[in-house]
């Protein structure tokens, strides 16, 4: 059986480059089957999430729930004694049904997409410690397709780091989906215009999502009153950006479904013209 | 006409004296988020760093008379998961979250339904929890009421952070061998003093001094 391990290194990095001296321009062609207006049905249309990767980055995911069907594979962020984190494969389950949620949420848009799990949050650990810090920068190891972060850290010691990680996805062609704060106050990575940061809406149409002209929070989705997966194959309703940014997150699944040699700074774009008062403008 | 007081008899108000100030404050919040949300009860919790447990700081509604001071492991129940995760939440039906501690909840004699629950953030870290139990209906939408709970959320901020600061000072105070307690003690008795034996007291402090200079 094919491990993430196994399959990461079949994504191999381009080599650095920082100007374009000795290269053959023809080579450099890019994907131009851009419609002329870019509508939901170009971007996605049809879609099902087949052949994407999405991973969790939150406090795990409940393998089987009605809402989110098999989940691929499931780690976590373990800590020893001095503080050291290490990812290790782990049974799929949930410590407290936040990751669960945003999974069902990504499985509702992007029916056919890979759900993996990357436990950071749920056994003792802190939403904004090393293991949030940990997790994500695996997750952007495996090379994963879409990464949805419902979490974020206020801590600035870790910045330059998540800073370095995001930025990393971004070149990498990882799309990472952060949620951000639901207090008014500095936290990380959704800051970054490396990411795809996500607020709520309270519209209540889930398939409505806008793009702010004031960012740094550049999408806001359905985030109110969300019916989402949660432990022992329950539901619920929960209200936060954390529910809001999964809806992102399974857009970006069908976007790269459908046009799967896309770059995150091209999947963003799509999101931006797609977005419903970006479309209402035209 | 009073006597501005003395350096060390402002440090000893300060210090000594200001627990019951800050308790009024931290209770207001509490007073004010529960009647802005029509709420039965509303909380803040500080994280006790040294024993991982959540103390229950100031309480308006059911158990205020008796929840102060309570403590419970900071890694239970929702208030342990707010801290923990560092998000807001509103849960619609308390007892179906498998994060609820019925354990907690019961030894504070009040169960609640529904619950809306905010980080206490201070310095980046977070710092206590702010709950409020069962809010009335409202006209507002979950995110308005999440938002102004993270109003509520600020101000616990602020009032948490010099209860934290005031009691690190008083600690110094009293730890320090108990002799600056002794002389903040001394001082307090020399200000409720009055006519000769607060003159008596002063004339004995300007012979220490004397003393101690020469």
């Amino acid at each position: 059986m094919t491990s993430d391990f196994d399959r990461a290194s079949q994504f191999a990095r381009p080599p650095l480059t920082w100007n374009s001296v000795g290269r053959d321009y023809t080579a450099m062609t890019l994907a131009t089957r851009w419609p002329a207006a870019v509508s939901p049905d170009a971007a996605w249309g049809s879609a099902t999430g087949a052949g994407v990767r999405v991973c969790i980055v939150d406090s795990g995911v409940e393998d089987g729930h009605p809402r989110v069907g098999p989940v691929q594979a499931s780690y976590a962020v373990e800590q020893d004694d001095d503080g050291n984190c290490a990812v290790v494969k782990v049974p799929a389950e949930d410590m407290s049904g936040h990751g669960t949620a945003c999974a069902s949420i990504v499985r509702s848009l992007a029916p056919d997409c890979e759900i993996h799990s990357v436990r950071v949050l749920g056994h003792g650990f802190s939403g904004s410690g090393e293991a949030l810090l940990a997790g994500l920068k695996w997750a952007i190891e495996q090379r994963f397709d879409v990464v949805n972060l419902s979490l974020s850290t206020t801590r600035h010691k870790f910045v330059d780091n998540l800073r370095a990680l995001t930025d990393d996805a971004y070149f990498g062609k990882t799309v990472l989906v952060a949620s951000a704060h639901n207090l008014p106050i500095e936290s990380f990575p959704w800051r970054f215009s490396s990411v795809i940061s996500v607020g709520s809406h309270d519209t209540g149409d889930p398939g409505q999502f806008f793009y702010n002209p004031s960012p740094p929070v550049e999408f806001f989705a359905h985030g109110t009153d969300v019916e989402v997966g949660w432990l022992a194959g329950g539901i619920r309703r929960c209200t936060g950006n954390s529910f809001a940014t999964p809806h992102i997150a399974g857009y970006c699944a069908l976007i790269l479904s459908k046009h799967p040699d896309l770059t995150a700074f091209q999947v963003k774009n799509l999101l931006y013209l797609t977005a419903a008062n970006v479309r209402g403008a035209q | 006409m009073t006597d501005a007081p003395s350096p060390l008899s402002a440090l000893s108000f300060a210090v000594l004296d200001a627990e019951e100030e800050h308790r009024t404050l931290l209770h207001s919040v509490v007073l004010v988020a529960r009647a802005i949300f029509e709420s039965a009860a509303s909380s803040i919790f500080l994280l006790d760093t040294l024993t991982s447990e959540l103390v229950f700081e100031a309480v308006a509604g059911n158990g205020e008379d008796f929840l102060v001071g309570s403590r419970f492991p900071a890694s239970k129940g929702i208030a342990g998961w707010v801290l923990d995760s560092g998000q807001p939440l509103i849960i619609e039906n308390v007892a179906e979250d498998p994060r609820f501690a019925r354990d907690v909840a019961e030894s504070t004699k009040y169960v609640p339904t529904m619950l809306m629950a905010t980080p206490v953030i201070c310095d980046e870290e977070a710092i206590g929890v702010l709950e409020v139990l069962d809010p009335g209906p409202s006209q507002r939408s979950a995110l308005t009421q999440l938002e102004l709970l993270s109003l509520f959320g600020l101000q616990a901020a602020a009032a948490l952070r010099l209860v934290q600061r005031s009691r690190a000072a008083r600690s110094r105070l009293i730890m320090a061998d108990g002799e600056f307690a002794e002389l903040v003690e001394v001082v307090r008795m020399l200000e409720g003093l009055d006519g000769e034996r607060r003159q008596a007291g002063l004339r004995l402090f300007g012979s220490m001094r004397t003393l101690l200079t020469s």
